[in-house]
């Protein structure tokens, strides 16, 4: 068991090796109900040619978070603030045309749905060399070669015939191939893949994974990888960060938050999904209530409504006070660092045996 | 592995139950597929079930998996009779209920009853949750003891929702409860047979296993079978006494919990296993098989000859394109362990001595890398 105390104050990592450093971001999106606090002040760094996982369920704001930092809000319905700094360059305060020269160029993005991603009026091929022409200043020829290297490359098979082919005439999986070559094609430094597998089956997921994997070695781009299957990410990720409501509630290395989580909203996760191995006669522990609105969330922690060890905490620090998330390895959480160690030894790790 | 005996045997239920409550052969469901012009012919067919045999015992859980277009979900549809099969039988208690009429059906349908996957659609939103789960009541005109208002009330109890609520609008409530609304609904009638399509997939993980253990809650105190459709093996696994792998509108492999998942004989049930994602909890994990099949199912309006796996499968010789393997119970195989395959593999999910990845790109990229850390050790 790694030891669980960590000095709360620890100097905020800055140096040259945090690539894309995102602080303290906070989106909000003005609706006819109110205004919606979507991020709710967000820290988080990636390295060079590291993944950084962002794990939450559907309203913790993930994709929020790297809609910002490509800069595809709409600016007259929703507000972005805190700073994004991609290499050095302010991404929040960037013109349109600054953003233009970065998106599909110095960072890519992968979508969910591929069928939706890719426009069904171009040839596969076209949308591929677009970027390539636009960014490299390349000719059309020059670009259709590299996309057909791209294409062989994460296997599609006859890349040459299917070059000219159109979206729909591509299988599900072939699509999110093609959509991975496409984000690829300029070579960049970030790579954001929004739930890349969660519209494919089983077989075909690890197939992408596994070749996303094996790209990233090959390329060395740094990944935010977001999900919402903790399964996925223990295998791609370096780095996670557990999202809840908008915050980040607990961050680390993926064998440290997987194995020893500290925040109770990461335990309560881990407990409520069965294993392939787990023991089958042991009842599932879910998380009661559900998410709450982002219209209006609960003040202090934002899962203590939920939280099933909020007692052990004095007074009423859970719903008045917002829990700080310490940097490097650290939860938000109001538990002292050996009462999270004696819980977890104590009630979260034998559900997880 | 010509030395496999096999054996020709019945898929049974487990010891838990010894009656058999729906017994399917050789189902069978093509969907028909018209063109031309001006005057239209049949021109093809989507052979989305073809030839399905499953049997559920009485109060047992049938776990029912395979990837999507497999026709898992048509197959769930045939025995809730919602599709007409074009072939095949189906057996309910000792009754053929495949071509019966909607009145002989009556009485059957609501002993079968359905929860579907998705809550938002499946819940009618200009009616209250109490008319929702009272009409099936209404319909079958039954009056429970203390009227129906009451049974509702009681009902929303056992499902974990608010008695009070009876007169609340589905969008009133999230995913989740409305998924206990439609639980609710299916037990109204106490049904005998429940046929749950993808009940939890539309769900987010924290809410799923409140879902799953209400499921499984009564399945067990109200004795109830279920059909539970699935593509996640985890949930299928936690829930099913015994599962039926699906691939191209065939049952590949059949068999009890155990056998399915600690020692399948389909080289398709394998690659599943290992396709599925699994959190390192511990640093054993790396002793799981690694099987890396390449593209995607083909349509089932062109299904592969023989067996329909052969396209993607490592094992295929000749003999898979021309013969269909038959459902068989091979030897060394628990009873109602069934698989059909002409090569089966060996019955663990332990890694290999070498790993199983049939995706070109994969394999270049892997030799790649491979190279490279041979040719430039350790830089640093």
């Amino acid at each position: 068991m790694t030891t669980l105390t960590k000095t709360e104050d620890a100097p905020a990592p800055t140096g040259p090796e945090s690539f894309l450093s995102v602080r303290d971001l906070r989106v909000q999106f003005s609706t006819e109900d109110g205004i919606v606090k979507a991020v709710d002040g967000l820290s988080f760094d990636v390295e060079r040619g590291k993944t950084l996982g962002i794990v939450g369920e559907s309203g913790s704001g993930k994709s929020v978070t790297n809609l910002s930092i490509l800069g595809l809000h709409n600016p007259r319905t929703s507000s972005v603030d805190g700073e994004i700094l991609l290499d050095g360059q302010e991404l929040v305060t960037a013109t349109d045309k600054e953003l233009e020269q970065l998106r599909g160029n110095k960072m890519a993005m992968i979508f969910q749905d591929p069928l939706t991603a890719l426009s069904p009026y171009y040839t596969v091929g076209r949308q591929l060399s677009e970027p390539f022409m636009k960014h490299r200043g390349a000719s059309k020829k020059e670009a259709k070669d590299r996309a057909i290297q791209m294409l062989e490359k994460v296997g599609i098979p006859q890349p040459k015939v299917r070059f000219d082919d159109y979206p729909h005439q591509f299988s599900g999986g072939m699509r999110q191939r093609a959509m991975i070559a496409m984000a690829l094609m300029c070579d960049p430094d970030l790579l954001i893949a929004d739930e890349p597998t969660t519209a494919l089956d089983v077989t075909v997921q690890a197939q992408i994974l596994d070749l996303l994997k094996d790209l990233q070695q090959e390329f060395g781009s740094a990944i935010i990888f977001i999900t919402h299957d903790l399964g996925v990410i223990s295998n791609m990720a370096d780095d996670l960060l557990v999202m809840y409501a908008g915050r980040a509630v607990e961050r680390g290395s993926v064998k440290e938050v997987l194995r020893t989580p500290q925040h109770p909203y990461t335990w309560g996760l881990l407990s409520s999904m069965p294993r392939l191995d787990g023991d089958i006669h042991e009842m599932l522990t879910p998380i009661p209530g559900s998410p709450p609105s982002l219209l209006t969330p609960p003040p202090g922690c934002r899962f203590h409504p939920r939280c099933a060890f909020k007692d052990e905490v004095a007074g009423t620090l859970c719903s008045d006070t917002r829990p700080p998330l310490a940097d490097g390895r650290a939860a938000a959480c109001h538990l002292t660092a050996e009462q999270k160690q004696t819980i977890f030894i104590d009630k979260i790790q034998p559900r997880l045996r | 592995m010509s030395d496999n005996l096999t054996l020709p045997a019945q898929q049974g239920p487990t010891d838990a139950s010894t009656e058999t409550l729906l017994e399917v052969q050789g189902l069978t469901k093509h969907f028909p597929i018209y063109g031309g012009f001006p005057i239209k012919r049949k021109v093809g067919a989507v052979q989305a079930v073809d030839g399905v045999d499953l049997t559920v015992g009485v109060g047992e859980s049938v776990g029912l998996v395979g990837e999507s277009g497999c026709g898992k979900s048509t197959t769930g549809r045939l025995i809730t009779r919602l599709l007409e099969p074009t072939a095949g039988k189906i057996n309910y208690m000792g009754q053929d209920i495949t071509h019966a009429s909607r009145r002989q059906l009556a009485p059957v349908r609501s002993e079968i009853q359905m929860i579907f996957q998705d809550p938002y659609s499946s819940l009618n939103p200009r009616q209250t949750v109490g008319s929702i789960i009272k009409s099936p009541m209404e319909v079958n005109g039954i009056e429970p003891e203390g009227g129906q208002e009451k049974k509702v009330r009681e009902l929303l109890e056992l499902v974990g929702l608010n008695p009070e609520h009876y007169n609340r609008f589905p969008h009133e409530f999230s995913g989740g409860q409305r998924q206990r609304i439609g639980v609710a609904r299916a037990l109204a009638l106490n049904p005998k047979l429940i046929v749950a399509d993808e009940p939890v997939s539309a769900l987010d993980v924290s809410i799923q296993a409140q879902v799953v253990n209400l499921l499984q809650k009564v399945q067990q105190e109200l004795g109830i079978a279920f059909l539970f459709i699935a593509h996640d093996l985890a949930i299928v696994r936690h829930f099913s006494q015994r599962v039926a792998v699906m691939y191209l509108g065939k049952v590949v492999e059949v068999g009890d919990r155990d056998s399915i998942y600690n020692r399948p004989r389909h080289p398709y049930t394998h690659a599943l296993l290992s396709a599925v994602p699994e959190v390192a909890v511990d640093d054993e994990a790396g002793d799981k098989e690694r099987i890396r099949l390449y593209g995607d199912v083909p349509s089932p309006i062109s299904p592969p000859s023989g067996c329909r796996f052969r396209t993607r499968c490592w094992k295929a010789q000749d003999k898979c394109a021309s013969e269909e393997p038959p459902l068989l119970q091979l030897s060394g195989n628990r009873d109602g362990h069934l698989t059909a395959c002409h090569f089966p593999e060996d019955p663990t999910t332990e890694a290999r001595a070498e790993d199983v990845v049939l995706d070109p790109a994969l394999k270049a990229l892997e030799k790649d890398t491979a190279d490279d850390t041979e040719s430039k050790p350790a830089k640093d």
